[in-house]
């Protein structure tokens, strides 16, 4: 028999039931709650009378529409306020632990997550949040749910789920000096698609992953659900046990030890078999940009703008049309050509303390371009801005022309008060170029906080390798 | 949950792959504690010319002419037919009720997103996966005919098109039975709590810092 994969270790340890089709219940250790897919979780758990089965399982934090800038007069925009009450409200009578818009260990739920030790390896993590993939990192099946499995899962604990098939994505050798997880992640989807990875479970692997940080772990995991898959996940190593060590939600004592004693068998047998690998060589991957729409419109620093009359399909070439038209490009246009407008730092694919100090090792001692509107840089949480700024990274920023903010989403997906005008044209480290995404008619390009800064300082993308 | 048997019912083409969550229901809509009343703002900014934000009267806005869901034809329409990973991007259950609340019973696309799939199924709504040549040429005959209809039958599993021909769709089981009969899934899964039970017991001798 051969060797079982991560995802199916993950899986077995969690089977509370399985039906005749294979359909299995499945046990959900850790559930993250937020403000946007939450009310009517609540509201439906309340009208059916019932009340949570673990609330210790469960943890919130308001992070989409919180404002980054002054938060001491509350939230202006009423709509938003109402939601995060909401949050507080329900939170309050369920008795579920939530680090509220004021406590500095507020953020992004997937920073604060594993930064306070609440994801662990081994577990099932959900949220209802695409982006729950970010989890993985840790050895942990995560992904992300709607708002009927938020309620499922707060009344049961559990979820109906099938397994997915397996995909091993290994990238082998040593990334380029100036190559990020980001990086991989977008040659990653431009290498599969943004459908590739749909009815998989990744799995990354290799020399290059193994050698990442668990920040440039979650980055490359974040990104997952781009490539269609609900799932991202890297094997357990000692980079993975050193990051989860002495965090305030960690097991301590006989019970760490115990942990890290199963936590040791969490990766992939070396005979286990995937229904697909994928291979990149780290060595190859440069810089992205992307150009499009979807974030597999995407190309390196040195690519250009590519014309739609090269598309290999009809559908594809319909989609390049619209996608140029909508970002006002035309093909051919060298990317180290295109002028932004604006810079976004942040989200939960790029704003834990690695990201920072990698965009501000890039703009230290310069200025921003006179020709960038706005520079913003936008910490992933209370507790990383406090870092940040315990290393001096905020006056780097600042001294720069960036502004420097408050924890948040923020301009990923501009649900607050921070977004793009029509036609404005951003280097964002966010994950999602979609049309509309950072605010109607706002044209997303998706890089590196590296690539992000170096184009605030220059006007427009340059290789921050040779920057 | 409204359960789905069969369908009858005009279809809307939608000429797009990758149509993601954020262009089904844009995300300032997203902020509303309910969840009824997401239909005027399905494809808002496709939809109207204007920029839309929660609260505005839909009889104030301006139509896009050149969007397919404002053509005269299409108007009723109950039946989406879209390209491929259509729903890709965010988990927001939003997506799902816009589409209800508007009228959508059924998505026809060659591949759907994994999460907004699932969530599909939780309201009521039958997303069904055909082959990409299949839906390409139901795409021509619904440009070509107005008043293009398709019957759809869960049970039997079958679209059959206005000249009869039948094509088949594959469904998991279990989603097909609680489709079918409305079922609530809490309700469902309360049936196995002592399963649920056990297995908490067991994990918390072997994994007791789960438990904390
Ligand atoms: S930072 Fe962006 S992608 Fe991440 S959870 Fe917030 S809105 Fe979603």
């Amino acid at each position: 028999m051969p060797g079982q994969t991560l995802f199916q270790k993950l899986w077995d340890a969690h089977v509370v039931h399985v039906e005749p089709d294979g359909t299995s219940l499945l046990y959900i250790d850790r559930h993250l709650v937020h403000e946007v897919t939450s009310p009517q979780a609540f509201e439906g758990l309340k009208l059916a009378h019932r009340t949570p089965r673990r609330v210790d399982a469960a943890v919130a934090v308001p992070d989409h529409n919180v404002p980054t800038t002054d938060r001491s007069q509350g939230i202006a925009d009423p709509v938003s306020r109402l939601q995060v009450e909401t949050l507080d409200a329900n939170c309050a009578e369920f008795g579920i632990r939530e680090f509220k818009m004021n406590d500095v260990r507020q953020g992004i739920v997937h920073v604060i997550g594993p930064e306070e030790g609440l994801t662990l390896p081994g577990m099932t993590v959900v949220c209802g949040d695409s982006h729950t993939s970010t989890h993985g990192a840790f050895g942990a099946l995560a992904f992300g749910i709607g708002t009927s499995e938020v309620e499922h899962v707060l009344a049961t604990q559990c979820l109906w789920q099938k397994p997915s098939k397996t995909m091993l994505v290994k990238v082998e050798g040593q990334l380029g000096r100036g190559v990020t997880a980001k990086d991989v992640a977008l040659a990653v989807i431009g290498r599969i698609g943004t459908a590739g990875g749909t009815g998989y479970a990744l799995e990354f692997g290799g020399s290059a992953i193994r050698g990442l940080s668990m920040e440039g772990r979650m980055t490359l995991c974040n990104m997952a659900i781009e490539a269609g898959a609900r799932a991202g996940m890297v094997a357990v190593d000692e980079t993975t046990i050193e990051y989860v060590r002495g965090r305030p939600f960690s097991p301590v004592g006989e019970a760490w030890d115990k942990a890290v004693a199963w936590w040791k068998t969490l990766h992939s047998d070396a005979d286990a078999v995937f229904d697909q690998v994928v291979e990149l060589d780290a060595a190859a991957i440069e810089p992205q940009v992307t150009w499009g729409t979807s974030p597999e419109m995407v190309t390196t620093v040195h690519g250009r703008v590519p014309d739609p009359a090269a598309a290999p399909s009809e559908v594809k070439r319909h989609d390049w049309t619209r996608a140029l038209d909508y970002m006002g490009l035309a093909a051919g246009t060298p990317i180290e050509r295109i002028a932004i407008d604006k810079v976004f730092i942040g989200s939960c694919t790029n704003s834990r303390i690695e990201d920072l100090r990698e965009a501000a090792a890039v703009v230290r001692g310069r200025k921003k371009s006179a020709s960038v509107k706005l520079a913003m840089v936008v910490p992933g949480s209370g507790l990383v801005k406090q870092q940040a700024e315990a290393e001096g990274l905020d006056k780097v920023f600042l001294e720069a022309g960036f502004e420097w903010r408050e924890p948040g989403c923020s301009m990923c997906l501009a649900m607050n008060a921070d977004r793009l005008e029509p036609g404005e044209r951003c280097a964002s480290t966010s994950n999602r170029n979609f049309e509309g995404r950072q605010g109607q008619g706002g044209r997303t390009h998706l890089v590196s906080p590296a690539m992000a800064a170096a184009a605030g300082i220059a006007g427009h993308f340059v290789d921050v390798r040779h920057f | 949950m409204q359960a789905f048997t069969s369908h009858h019912g005009l279809v809307v083409p939608l000429d797009r792959a990758n149509v993601d969550t954020d262009a089904i229901i844009p995300k300032q809509f997203l902020k509303s504690i309910k969840r009824a009343g997401f239909g005027p703002n399905l494809f808002d900014e496709w939809r109207y010319l204007d920029h839309g934000e929660p609260g505005m009267d839909p009889a104030s806005r301006q139509p896009n002419p050149e969007f397919v869901l404002n053509f005269p034809r299409y108007q009723g329409a109950s039946i989406l037919l879209a390209r491929d990973n259509f729903g890709c991007g965010s988990s927001r259950e939003h997506a799902p009720w816009a589409l209800e609340d508007y009228g959508i019973r059924a998505i026809i696309a060659p591949s759907f997103a994994d999460i907004f799939y699932n969530n599909c199924f939780k309201n009521g709504i039958l997303p069904i996966v055909l082959d990409a040549g299949v839906v390409d040429r139901l795409f021509r005959e619904c440009e070509a005919a107005e008043g293009y209809r398709l019957a759809i039958d869960l049970a039997a599993q079958t679209v059959t098109t206005p000249a009869g021909e039948v094509l088949a769709f594959e469904v998991d089981a279990g989603r097909k039975h609680r489709l079918i009969n409305g079922l609530d899934d809490i309700g469902l899964t309360l049936l196995q709590s002592d399963k649920i039970k056990a297995y908490e017991e067991r994990r918390k001798i072997e994994a007791p810092w789960l438990f904390v």
